[in-house]
């Protein structure tokens, strides 16, 4: 396969998004099941067309619409607005003040860039297999506490394209949250404060919130082989020198003075590791307090730094799942959360070898039959290459909401004693 | 007035035998009586009267400790408010209470910075009545306006009792397992999940009877605030409706005390003593004119007015005024002749001299702070309110105020209590503990500084709240008119009625 080349999108998107791109189940996503009326119609996109001219306001009226469009002005990127008081449109024609934003999912954004400074092997935009271990934990944490703790069902997870995740809440009620529970939601999520001139970025003190606890636990299980042996954060003293800072003064210098005894980082972690159990034993009987330094370490590593501004407005616009990074060619497809420790940013399919493999399928698709319909023939398309298994879990996705909606409406038939 | 046609009203009234069954309230009906000109005026003055009391003492004192609530409930007592929640009949207090409020939302819609002050207020003001409810009133209460929440089992508390204990600040596991817990919708417990206070679980928070207020509060918050967002809509009728609109006007710039336009002392201020009254004794923003001024030479309109007319108040006679400009513009560019034509016809003026011969009154705080905002080359203002904060803190430095007092007067800028910073930047400057007023007029501040000063005050432990309080509404210069509304202008039974129309949705 040929790697991605830019300069070759404005040839790979006509065919990306006739024969590619799942119109249809975009549509029945975001068409809700049709239950607010409009609900499509008054959906803001933006596109961004080639030579980086952008447009806003973007609305239509109807999933087939939108398509059409699409295949008209080959977007480069996709993003995904508001639903709005007033169809996007038109919102010149509307009196200033009150075309508004009205309903949103929540959506959280996870850039690798955040985590700079306790990344070791690549900075900004570059990502590798060792760092990735940060976006596999940051959902895994974010994604329980969504579930367990606000309660959130439906959650799509998706890849965006070059060194991050981003993910979508879709239920009912979360999507009608005002900016305010949105911020606070982020806030509750937040655990690592501070910019550059911050050391310390994560400070606990007892008693000790559920959601830090039931954090941590999935933080160790990947520590070990993420920070320990991939990151290597205790294997020099010049690493080992950052580590302890975060750790009190009354427990640093010995740290300091048997850490060169030990042979590695796992080594050095467990004498660490024991030495806070140690004081948290004690002050339990009673003596002395308890320090939580291996905890905020582990935290200050590992757990996930959320943009509060992407998820606080509700206005605010979010790259589309199924949208094409315009730097790396790359999807942004679903993340399947069942196999989440075995995903590969590097093996997402790029739209140009997307392409090469319907080219490469066409020459055994001759017997075309000329009455086939155009949806018919696109779902025959993507089958044939390496998107298959992404749409598919989308659609596992829709499926699922539409079910709970299907049981929400008899529930409520039931109430109202309609047969 | 007033007893019969109050009776009258409440018969009308019919089946609202008990329209205020508790001493509490959501404010969500608009009063639909008629009220009377007198009343409606005097009514808003006390309640603003008291949320301005509310605000001192908030900044004061500790909300929740012992001083704080004697003397708001002194203060609330003495306006004839509800002080305690009396389960016995306190009608006229509560209908005041309802009616004061309302009439205070029409004034202080008008703006985001009004709106944010009234709201601020209120709320402490809820809070702390709200707190002084028994347990059942409390219950009682909250049931009348539609928050019952659903308080859990014990079964699931027991099963939960560790994650409450570790989620809730303040609880040991005996009151745990002691005090109720209420399951609430997220979006009533913001601010107790946005921190971590308290356990949730799939989407619900678990309360502790202790926190159950902040979600009490949470809601009344959002309630007056979006009430306030409605009533500002009827902004453009409340304005243009004669009635009302230069009662309003009056109110939300109210200043309530002395007006300083009588001095006593008139004369007894020589000129040379200016430059050391003005480091002693003068407020900040006079100091910095006064400063603007001798090394300018000059000042422009709006600071010639502000300083003009407290220089005036602190007893400076017309011709101490006229020789004291005209000295100091002559050292700038301003040659004799053009004085004489030009500005000595303006200072005149102000001193009822010339034109409509009206006497002005100097500025109070609140006129300083929310009008005419300074621009460049502008001295006058409030420095508290006008300053960046950088260059405030740099020209109190170099007043020799010590650094924790300028941290403590930046903190108070921050929160925007502008008359409260100028009265901590007294008390450093005068070296007291406590101002021992409170302080709302540049002139008020002389007054009380030369007190210290001379030794003719002993410390004061009751602060006097609003100079004479007891006098009718004074003359308070509004922006648009010279004449001011007083109540003998008002016949007593000329009433109001209809207003509850600019409360509710169209």
């Amino acid at each position: 396969m040929a790697p991605f080349e830019p300069a070759a999108l404005p040839e790979l998107l006509p065919v990306f998004y006739r024969r590619l791109f799942p119109h249809g189940a975009y549509g029945r996503w975001l068409g809700y099941g049709g239950v607010e009326k409009n609900y499509f119609q008054l959906r803001e996109f933006s596109f961004t067309l080639r030579d980086d001219v952008y447009v806003r306001f973007q609305s239509f009226g109807s999933p087939q619409e939108l398509e059409k469009e699409l295949q008209r002005t080959n977007p480069y990127k996709i993003d995904i607005g508001a639903v709005y008081s007033h169809r996007p449109n038109q919102h010149n024609t509307v009196h200033l003040g009150a075309f508004q934003p009205v309903e949103k999912e929540l959506v959280f954004d996870i850039d690798m860039t955040d985590y700079d400074d306790v990344r070791t092997c690549c900075s900004s935009a570059d990502i590798c297999s060792k760092c990735w271990t940060l976006m596999t934990i940051a959902v895994r944490v974010i994604d329980r506490a969504l579930v367990e703790d606000l309660g959130m069902k439906h959650r799509l997870w998706v890849y965006s394209g070059r060194r991050g995740v981003h993910c979508w809440v879709c239920d009912d009620a979360v999507r009608k949250w005002s900016p305010a529970l949105r911020a606070a939601a982020v806030e509750y999520l937040s655990l690592v404060k501070g910019g550059a001139e911050t050391v310390k970025k994560v400070n606990l003190s007892e008693p000790v919130h559920p959601f830090i606890r039931r954090s941590v636990n999935v933080v160790e299980k990947y520590f070990e082989a993420y920070a320990l042996q991939g990151q290597d954060i205790l294997g020099s003293p010049e690493r080992w020198d950052k580590v302890l800072a975060l750790v009190p003064e009354e427990q640093r210098e010995l740290l300091q003075t048997e850490f060169p005894k030990k042979r590695d980082s796992v080594q050095r972690w467990e004498l660490l590791k024991g030495r806070m159990e140690r004081t948290r034993r004690a002050a339990a009987n009673g003596k002395g307090t308890a320090c939580y330094a291996d905890w905020e370490i582990m935290l200050q590593y590992c757990f996930p730094r959320l943009d509060i501004n992407v998820s606080k407005g509700i206005g605010h616009l979010l790259k589309s799942p199924f949208s094409v990074h315009p730097k790396t060619g790359r999807i942004s497809v679903p993340l399947d959360l069942q196999r989440l420790d075995d995903f590969d940013p590097f093996a997402v399919p790029t739209i140009s070898s997307l392409c090469q493999e319907l080219d490469a399928a066409g020459d055994d698709a001759e017997q075309e039959d000329s009455e086939e319909t155009e949806p018919k023939r696109r779902m025959r398309d993507y089958r044939r290459t390496q998107l298959a298994p992404y749409v598919k879990a989308f659609e596992q996705f829709l499926e699922e909401m539409e079910h709970a909606r299907r049981g929400e409406r008899l529930r409520r038939s039931d109430l109202q004693g309609e047969f | 007035m007033e007893f019969s046609s109050r009776a009258r009203h409440l018969r009308l009234a019919g089946d609202r035998r008990e329209p205020y069954p508790h001493s509490l309230q959501f404010y969500q009906e608009p009063p639909t009586e008629s009220i009377s000109l007198v009343e409606f005026e005097s009514f808003a003055v006390d309640r603003l009267r008291l949320l301005k009391v509310v605000e001192n003492l908030g900044v004061s004192y500790v909300k929740s400790g012992d001083v704080y609530k004697t003397k708001l409930e002194a203060e609330l007592r003495r306006l004839k408010f509800p002080y305690r929640a009396l389960a016995e009949d306190d009608y006229d207090a509560r209908r005041k209470d309802h009616i004061s409020h309302f009439i205070l939302r029409l004034a202080y819609c008008q703006s985001e910075e009004l709106r944010r002050w009234f709201l601020q207020q209120e709320m402490d003001l809820f809070r702390y009545r709200f707190h002084e409810l028994t347990d059942g009133l409390r219950q009682k209460f909250l049931d009348h306006v539609n928050l019952s929440f659903e308080a859990i089992s014990e079964d699931l508390k027991n099963e939960l009792a560790n994650e409450l204990y570790m989620s809730t600040p303040g609880l040991s596991m005996t009151k745990v397992k002691e005090q109720m817990f209420y399951k609430v919708g997220l979006s009533d417990a913001v601010d107790l999940f946005r921190a971590r206070r308290v356990f949730i679980k799939d989407g619900f928070a678990f309360v502790p009877v202790k926190d159950i207020d902040a979600i009490v509060l949470n809601n009344y918050r959002k309630n007056l605030s979006k009430a306030l967002a409605l009533t500002a809509r009827s902004l453009p009728s409340i304005q243009s409706d004669e009635r009302l609109q230069p009662l309003l006007n009056h109110l939300s710039h109210s200043y309530v005390g002395p007006d300083y336009s009588v001095q006593k002392n008139t004369g007894k201020i020589a000129l040379e003593h200016i430059d050391a009254l003005s480091v002693k004794s003068f407020p900040l923003c006079m100091r910095q004119l006064h400063k603007a001024l001798r090394e300018n030479h000059h000042l422009r309109h709006g600071g010639r007015m502000q300083y003009g007319l407290f220089l005036k108040g602190i007893g400076l006679t017309l011709e101490q005024a006229l020789e004291f400009w005209k000295k100091e513009f002559i050292k700038g560019k301003v040659d004799a002749d053009k004085f004489d034509k030009g500005y000595a016809y303006s200072i005149r003026h102000n001193y009822g001299k010339e034109g409509k011969r009206t006497d002005y009154t100097p500025y109070s705080c609140m006129k300083i702070i929310m009008s005419n905002p300074p621009s460049q080359g502008d001295y006058h203002g409030c420095p508290f309110r006008h300053s960046d904060p950088e260059l405030l803190k740099q020209k109190l430095q170099s007043y020799k105020v010590p650094p924790s007092g300028v941290t403590q007067i930046l903190e108070l800028v921050k929160g925007m209590h502008y008359q409260l910073a100028c009265q901590k930047y007294f008390e450093l400057t005068h070296d007291v503990d406590d101002i021992g007023f409170s302080l709302n007029h540049p002139n008020q501040y002389f007054a009380e500084s030369q007190r210290i000063l001379s030794g003719g005050r002993e410390v004061k432990k009751e602060p006097n709240h609003l100079g004479n309080s007891q006098q009718k509404i004074n003359s308070q210069e509004s922006m648009n008119s010279n004449s001011t509304p007083t109540t003998s202008n008002m016949t007593t039974d000329a009433e109001l009625e209809g207003l509850e129309a600019y409360f509710t949705e169209d």
